[in-house]
């Protein structure tokens, strides 16, 4: 078990830094040597080990999560929120039971009640992991989903379908496979097989864009959250090719000095001729002697 | 450190090199050696250079008696290389320099950058011939109907050259880079060491080497680990050993088999599990192996502490040494400006009871064996005038700091000593910083 604490550079840090090493020793004088990089290559391994225990990690927490919102969800469906307060509470209890620790989103909202449009819903910035402010100033989700180029979504704020006003609706989750690099997202019931990270984004969000607008009951908020939403994803596109392309590079030291690495799935579809490229550049140099 | 009625005291004797604070790359010392009898000491440096530098002994009898070391020869021992093939550059840079035992009056030693090892003789030649018949003085050839006599030519003096010829050269032997040469206890054979393989090599012939270690994988992305130095026993000749990146040190017997891959002896500490982190692999990578005089015991230098091994005991070392257990909890940024990566020298003093290596800021550290003491000295412009007593120096390594300490966030990491040697008989030590050498002497009571 690696201990993380010794120093606040985080794992993907220390895989740039790696990479960048490896990288520049080709250049150098002298030729590459094998030691260092062989060096480097074990932070590397150890790096990588660490981001995707964090990865699935949060992985395993978004689905939890997702899991309990579906529940809540259904149960709300079931129950519409113009209730005499006796069943009120009842429902909050339940809620609260089935919601657990995530509830806080959950039960901030059925507290509203159907007075306030809650309007909890989160544009597309699926990618960037920020997220636009919840309107009525309820409390935020956990900070732990919010992590800087965030690959995955944030989960999907339950949009209160009944309240007037904005009403917007979207119930999406992203998830990023890391041993097949397929992004996946599931919308409103409908599962979305996006294709590779990289290319998978900006496809994604143009498909979001177009699902958004139909779900969509008040036509006016239309224009304006899909503004927000395309500018969002814009410059979070960018921190997002950077990670895919690190997660690539990842990928393909998951095939070089495969002593070093346990054996890991079929990667499929790697899909960027950047990292095709470097993969053969690397084999290349490591037996150029 | 207790020596005779107290503890030893270390004084400035010289330092060498630039002044200057812009250090030339060519300048940079790369390795540091005395040779047998401690009379000559030789540097190696980034540009290729070897530079000999002798003990005058002036009056031994007197008490105040000084011994200085003084340029003996220079010359240039490696030239940058281009390997056409691979389109690689082969840097001059002198990675190791071993002398040989002295046979005659000549001196021998063998000098090794990346690829090829050579044997240079050092000799002194103070006479010259004079009255040639068929040559003038200026080495013109005359005109042979002019001869009307023969003579003998006799030989005057003249001052003092030294001069340094390359008797061998052996090169082609290694694919990866060179990192250990160590000769041989008979004399006549030496070894090499580069990442994956050992060779062996006759000191008389050049087209040929044996190998004798190989841990090239058949897959080299199989490839966990790399030899980091090799080194032949004082006294045994059919016994080597050879350290690795993984913290593990092998002896080999020669008379076991031909090829040596596998090892007699396998030294390897379990590894402290509450101390794994990102760079638990880097960090116990072994950068120098030196057996003890005696031949009973082997040194380690990994990149925060010194390790003793007694050849009889494999599973851990019998003592160990930290040498800047402070840079622990720093080993991310000395990971990112690549201090990480620096390799470490060790070395013994002439009856291994003390264990001296170097660290950053211009420290170095001794240990004393017996005494159970240790110490840190500072290699300084500051701290040089003549026989200047060294103070000892103390990192803060975190709280409150006291006067004279130093915080270790303060620590010059660009001023390293990497390369340190000690006289074999007396207490003399040789110390590089980046550019300088500076020699220090025990205080003479």
């Amino acid at each position: 078990m690696i201990s993380t604490m010794e120093c606040s550079v985080d794992a993907q840090s220390l895989i740039s830094i790696s990479l960048m090493k490896i990288h520049n020793s080709r250049t150098q004088r002298g030729g590459i040597k094998l030691h260092k990089n062989l060096l480097v290559s074990y932070v590397l391994r150890n790096a990588r080990q660490v981001y995707i225990k964090e990865k699935y990690a949060e992985i395993y927490r978004m689905q939890q999560y997702e899991e309990v919102m579906t529940v809540c969800n259904e149960i709300q469906e079931l129950n519409p929120l113009d209730l005499d307060a006796e069943d009120a509470d009842e429902e909050e209890q339940s809620r609260a039971a089935c919601c657990g620790e995530e509830g806080s989103v959950c039960g901030a909202a059925l507290q509203r009640g159907a007075a306030q449009p809650a309007a909890l819903c989160r544009t597309g910035s699926a990618v960037s992991g920020g997220c636009c402010p919840l309107e009525d100033g309820a409390k935020d989700p956990e900070p732990s989903y919010y992590r800087s180029c965030c690959m995955e979504a944030p989960p999907a704020a339950p949009c209160d379908p009944f309240s007037a006003g904005s009403g917007a609706h979207c119930n999406k989750t992203t998830v990023l496979d890391l041993d097949t690099h397929v992004v996946t997202t599931v919308e409103n019931g409908y599962l979305h097989q996006d294709c590779c990270c990289g290319q998978g984004a900006q496809s994604a969000a143009k498909k979001r864009k177009v699902e958004f607008g139909c779900c969509v009951s008040d036509v006016d908020e239309v224009p304006d959250f899909t503004r927000k939403r395309a500018k969002r994803e814009d410059c979070a596109f960018s921190d997002y090719t950077d990670t895919s392309n690190i997660s690539n590079l990842i990928s393909i030291f998951g095939s070089g000095f495969s002593g070093l690495l346990s054996r890991q799935a079929d990667l499929e579809q790697i899909c960027s001729k950047q990292a095709l490229a470097s993969l053969g550049a690397w084999t290349r140099a490591i037996v150029a002697f | 450190m207790a020596g005779p009625g107290g503890d030893m005291q270390w004084c400035f004797s010289q330092v060498k090199g630039a002044i200057d604070d812009d250090v030339a790359e060519a300048d940079i010392i790369s390795t540091v050696e005395f040779n047998h009898t401690g009379k000559l000491l030789a540097t190696g440096d980034k540009g290729g250079r070897v530079v000999i530098f002798q003990q005058e002994i002036e009056n031994k009898n007197q008490p105040q008696f000084r011994s200085e070391y003084n340029v003996y020869s220079t010359f240039q021992s490696h030239e940058p290389e281009f390997d056409y093939l691979k389109s690689l550059e082969i840097e001059e840079k002198i990675n190791k320099i071993r002398w040989l035992p002295q046979k005659n009056a000549a001196q021998f030693l063998l000098s090794t950058n990346d690829k090829t090892i050579k044997l240079w003789k050092i000799s002194e030649r103070d006479k010259r011939p004079e009255g040639y018949n068929l040559k003038e003085e200026d080495g013109c050839y005359k005109d042979p109907n002019t001869i009307t006599s023969l003579r003998v030519p006799v030989l005057i003096p003249m001052d003092l050259m030294v001069e340094a010829s390359p008797r061998r050269v052996f090169a082609n032997a290694h694919t990866y880079h060179i990192n250990s040469i160590s000769v041989n206890s008979d004399n006549e054979t030496y070894l090499s060491a580069d990442d994956l393989r050992i060779n062996l090599w006759h000191l008389e012939i050049t087209d040929r080497s044996f190998n004798i270690v190989d841990i090239k994988p058949a897959n080299m992305e199989e490839l966990t680990e790399v030899i980091t130095a090799a080194e032949f026993h004082p006294h045994q000749c059919n016994t080597f050993v050879y350290s690795s990146s993984k913290g593990t040190i092998r002896l080999c017997d020669m008379r076991a088999s031909a090829l040596c891959d596998k090892h007699s002896k396998l030294f390897e500490e379990p590894e402290d599990p509450s101390n794994r982190s990102f760079f638990s692999e880097i960090i116990s990578s072994i950068s120098d192996v030196k057996f003890s005089h005696n031949g009973r015991y082997m040194m380690t230098r990994d990149y925060l502490s010194v390790k003793i091994w007694d050849l009889n005991m494999e599973n851990r070392p019998v003592e160990t040494y930290q040498v800047h257990e402070y840079l622990r909890s720093k080993l991310c940024s000395l990971y990112e400006n690549d201090c990480i990566f620096d390799k470490f020298e060790c070395c013994w003093n002439g009856n291994d009871s003390v264990v001296m290596t170097g660290s950053y800021n211009n420290f170095f550290r001794m240990f004393d064996r017996g005494q159970r003491r240790d110490v840190t000295l500072e290699a300084s412009r500051e701290n040089s005038k003549p026989m200047q007593v060294l103070k000892p120096r103390k990192v803060c390594a975190g709280g409150k700091r006291k006067k004279d300490e130093i915080s270790v966030d303060s620590l010059d990491f660009n001023k390293k000593i990497l390369h340190t040697a000690w006289h074999p008989q007396d207490n003399i030590i040789a110390v590089a910083t980046t550019n300088n050498l500076y020699i220090f002497q025990d205080k003479v009571n």
